[in-house]
Formats: C-alpha cells, sequence, structure tokens
C-alpha cells in the first residue's frame, strides 16, 4: 500500500526539488525577461532562453516532418498491407530502434549525416537539419509500434464492410480505419514530440550548441536539453538556478504534452 | 480530376511500403555500420585491460565494472517497489479515485526526459543527501528512471494471469496475499522478468541521467560511494572530446551488442509467455 504510492510520491520529490531550485531564479529573474530575451550570457548574469527555445521548437518540428510520415506510413503497411506473420516479425524488428542507446544515434549523426550535409548543402553539417533527421528517425519506433497497436484494434468489420461496398485496401483505410484510429495515431505522435523534446545526448552530439535564432536548417543551433546538459557540470549560483529553471520550462512542457497524448489513448479505450 | 482507384491503390503500396522499407534499412545500417567498423577493434583484451591516456588507447575494463554494477544496483532498488505498486494496483484495489492518480503519476513519470532525471539526482542523491558522485546516487537515479517500466510490464503481467486460478485458491481458504505469493507471482514472472530486462537495456544505454550522477572516474570503484564511469559515458566521452575514434568504434559495438542482446532475451521471454498462455 505504502510502496504504491511510490512513483507519484518519486513524481512529485522530483516536481519539488527541481521547482525548489529552479522557480525562486524565475521569480527574482522575472518570467518574462527569462523567456524571451535572446541573450545568454551567464558569466554577465544574462539569461535569456528565448534562442533555445526557438530552437527547441524547431528540432521538434523537424523530427515530426521527418518521423511521423514515415512512422504512421510504416504503420499503415505493415498493418494492412503485410501478411501478420510478417508483422510479427517486422514490429519488434522496428521496436529494436528505441533500444539503441542515444548516444549512438548521435555518434552515427555526426559520422555519416552530418558530413553529406556539409558536403551537398553547405554549412556547418552539425546544425539544425542533422538534429531534426537523427531525432525523426529516433522516435519512428515510439510513432510505428503505438500506431500498428491502435490500426489493429479497429473492428475488422469496419474493413469488411468497406471491401464489401467495393473500396480498394487503399480507400477504405484512408476513409476508414485512419478515421477509426486516429486518437491513437495522433497519442503515438504526440508521445513522439515528447521524446524529441527531452532528448538530450544525441542532440548535443549532432545540432552544434551554438546559440542562436537559426536562420536556416543548416544554421547551428542549441535546445533546452542540451543547454542544461553542457553546462550543469561546471555552473554554480545564479547560473545553475537558471539551469534547473531551463528543466522546469521543460518539464512543464513535457507533462503537458503526456497528459494530451494519455487523454487520447484513454478516450479510445473509453469508446470501444 | 479524379485519379482511378486503382493507380492510387498502386500509390499508397509504393509510397506506404517504401516508407516501411526504409524504416528498415535505416536500422540495419546503424547496427551494421557501428559493428562494422567496431568488432575489429573488439577483442578479449579490449574488454579486460585498462583504458590508457583517458582512453586513447587501452581497453574499457573499468566501464565495464560500471556498466554492470549501475543497473544491477538500479533493479535491485526498483524490482521490489515495482512490483508491489503492480500487485496493489492489480489485486488489492478496485478502480478509484487512488489507482487514477498512482497510473496517472506513472505515466508522467515515463515521459520524463533522462536529462530531468539526471538534473533531480544530481540536487536531490549528490547534494542534498551527500551521497557525492556515486555508485550509489548513479543507481537511485536509475532506479528512479526505470520504475514506471516495471510498475507498467508487471502489472500487465498480472492482470494476464486468469481469474480462476485466484478463485481456486480463494476456496481453498487462502488470504490475499497468500494468493499473491503463491499463484499469482509465479505465474506472471515470466511477464515481469520480461519488464526487467528491457530496463536493464534502458539502463545500460543511458547516459544524461548517470553522467550528473555517477560522475565519469575511470579508476575501478572500491565502493558504493566511488564515482564510476560507465560504456555509455564513456563512449560519449570518447566520441565527444574526439579521443579516439577507433576505441569510440569498439565501445559502441560493445554497448549495442550488450543492448541488443538484453532485449532479444526480452522479446524471446515476452514471446514464450504469450504462447504458453494463448
Amino acid at each position: 500500500m505504502i510502496t504504491a504510492f511510490s512513483a507519484i510520491s518519486i513524481l512529485l520529490l522530483i516536481a519539488l526539488f527541481i521547482i525548489n531550485e529552479g522557480l525562486p531564479f524565475i521569480f527574482s529573474y522575472g518570467l518574462k525577461e527569462f523567456l524571451l530575451s535572446s541573450e545568454w550570457q551567464p558569466q554577465l548574469g544574462k539569461f535569456g532562453i528565448y534562442p533555445m527555445i526557438v530552437a527547441s521548437l524547431w528540432v521538434t518540428l523537424g523530427a515530426m516532418i521527418v518521423g511521423a510520415p514515415l512512422g504512421v506510413g510504416g504503420a499503415l503497411f505493415l498493418s494492412e498491407y503485410t501478411p501478420r506473420s510478417v508483422m510479427r516479425i517486422i514490429k519488434p524488428t522496428i521496436e529494436l530502434l528505441a533500444a539503441i542507446p542515444s548516444v549512438v544515434y548521435g555518434f552515427i549523426g555526426v559520422m555519416v549525416l552530418a558530413p553529406i550535409i556539409r558536403d551537398n548543402f553547405g554549412g556547418p553539417g552539425l546544425s539544425l537539419l542533422s538534429a531534426s533527421i537523427i531525432l525523426g528517425i529516433m522516435i519512428l519506433p515510439t510513432i510505428v509500434s503505438i500506431s500498428i497497436d491502435s490500426i489493429l484494434a479497429v473492428p475488422q468489420s469496419y474493413r469488411e464492410g468497406s471491401l464489401a461496398l467495393g473500396a480498394t485496401t487503399w480507400q477504405t483505410i484512408h476513409m476508414v480505419t485512419i478515421k477509426a484510429s486516429k486518437s491513437g495515431i495522433i497519442a503515438s505522435i504526440i508521445l513522439g514530440l515528447g521524446r524529441a523534446i527531452g532528448e538530450t545526448m544525441a542532440v548535443i552530439m549532432v545540432a552544434g550548441n551554438s546559440v542562436n535564432i537559426p536562420n536556416s536548417p543548416l544554421d547551428s543551433v542549441r535546445t533546452l536539453t542540451a543547454n542544461i546538459a553542457l553546462e550543469m557540470s561546471y555552473a554554480t549560483g545564479m547560473h545553475r538556478q537558471a539551469l534547473f529553471a531551463t528543466g522546469v520550462i521543460l518539464l512543464v512542457v513535457i507533462i503537458i504534452l503526456n497528459s494530451i497524448a494519455s487523454v487520447a489513448i484513454r478516450k479510445r479505450i473509453a469508446r470501444r | 480530376m479524379r485519379i482511378h482507384p486503382r493507380y492510387t491503390q498502386r500509390g499508397a503500396i509504393v509510397i506506404l511500403g517504401g516508407a516501411t522499407l526504409l524504416t528498415i534499412i535505416i536500422l540495419l545500417f546503424i547496427i551494421g555500420f557501428i559493428l562494422e567498423k567496431g568488432l575489429p577493434v573488439l577483442s578479449i583484451d579490449f574488454l579486460t585491460t585498462n583504458p590508457e591516456n583517458m582512453g586513447k588507447s587501452g581497453g574499457i575494463f573499468p566501464t565495464l565494472i560500471g556498466t554492470i554494477i549501475l543497473p544491477l544496483l538500479a533493479i535491485i532498488i526498483a524490482t521490489p517497489l515495482g512490483i508491489f505498486t503492480s500487485v496493489y494496483l492489480s489485486e488489492y484495489t478496485k478502480e478509484s479515485r487512488a489507482t487514477k492518480i498512482i497510473r496517472f503519476g506513472t505515466d508522467c513519470l515515463a515521459g520524463i526526459p533522462s536529462i530531468i532525471f539526471g538534473l533531480f539526482g544530481y540536487i536531490f542523491f549528490v547534494i542534498t543527501l551527500g551521497l557525492g558522485w556515486s555508485i550509489l546516487s548513479g543507481g537511485l537515479t536509475l532506479a528512479v528512471m526505470i520504475l514506471p517500466t516495471i510498475i507498467r510490464t508487471s502489472e500487465e503481467a498480472i492482470r494476464s494471469v486468469p481469474n480462476s486460478y485466484r478463485e481456486v485458491s480463494f476456496s481453498l481458504g487462502a488470504t490475499s496475499w497468500q494468493t499473491v505469493k503463491k499463484v499469482i507471482l509465479p505465474n506472471a514472472l515470466p511477464g515481469i522478468v520480461t519488464g526487467i530486462m528491457l530496463s536493464i537495456g534502458r539502463s545500460i544505454g543511458e547516459t544524461a541521467a548517470v553522467i550528473f550522477t555517477a560522475g565519469s572516474s575511470l579508476r575501478i570503484p572500491d565502493s558504493l560511494l566511488d564515482s564510476t564511469r560507465t560504456m555509455a559515458v564513456h563512449f560519449y566521452i570518447l566520441a565527444r572530446e574526439g579521443i579516439s575514434a577507433e576505441n569510440a568504434y569498439g565501445t559502441a559495438a560493445t554497448l549495442i551488442i550488450a543492448v541488443l542482446l538484453v532485449n532479444v532475451s526480452a522479446y524471446w521471454l515476452m514471446n514464450r509467455f504469450i504462447s504458453k498462455r494463448s
């Protein structure tokens, strides 16, 4: 009984300690100044995280553009066009992608992807674009796996009804299956979004990490998570509090995203 | 203009099939690339000798120890907590406001990024509790991180034990606890073990949560209060500071093989579990 509340009490403990370390800073420095100023110069006492917020948003959006169509497309193909026996082999294989450590993805980004981008498009190579592609790949397993589960949960009779009316498999997919499994697919994308915003090590390795508001996908950027991890090891005083305050912002965003996703998933279960 | 359904059907197969194929090719490429570059470096010597010049040459022995001991400690701490929570959720209560809150907490905890766990572990275990950069701080942080996975998989495993088993046990006069201990846990064991294996896989590859709590000392630790460096952290430092590409590939290959072995055995266990049930 007591242990049952371990998870919730740990969550509260985490929130408490991070907020306790970060919130006083936000109040004393000013929330608006903290969120909307573009100057991040810890040695001068200037802590504006606006460029990092913009970078995090762009990188996450980029990851969505890469990961969502591939992931949902793959999920539709595996669940509607391939025999179940084949899907049972391929789905766990794709889920294995999730088990590969994020530092390995980052390394692949540095060794393979960044040189390709540098040689073909110019720029430093370590950029918003590389970070988006690597993150897009990293969130594929989440999107594929949860989308497949929700597509398979669509009753077979829906498909049979559509096919009996003479619809092709594709017409059935986009007029029946997708509509019926919409909330599950959206939930999978939101969970992928959460993973992309929160990812740290891979992004540090491929994004270049200079603090600036990007003008093009080929610019080097620093995300919120990268900012925390890069400076945490030597930050003290106000600077450290500013990093914890960045953590507070991140925590709030992630909890909001996850709540939306879990509501979407629960709605689907409730309807059935 | 309306395109004939036959062509949209073909187009869909090509595009969706292409997406699937691309996903699989990327996966195979990542694993293949790391193994191709890393396997030539890998040898018994590489695994059992100490690194020299901060990892520029020599092996990865101390990081191997760190990689084994941190996840082990995390599992020892998180498993009992996780199993008790899931037993409570599935056997001792009806759905209520309390279980909803617990589930919401578990879901939220599962979605928190590892850098936040790193921050928390640093401020709570390292600073507030005064444990310093140590195996203990790192293990506790990892335990917190894997707790939701263990709770979820155990709960699913426990729920999949047929109700008739419980009824027979109760009809013999067993108490709830006796039923849990003698009937439910043994039957749910493979599912629970699967969750533990997946958690081990995640702990082995974790970097952000470990680097700020367990530190990155390359010495072989004497006690739980010593700092240690895991393979993932070692690999990150080698790659990021450009110390040695060759040793970075070797470490990455070891890491990937370890993680894949753990995960494949988890899937194998899960499949056996499912086929036994049905």
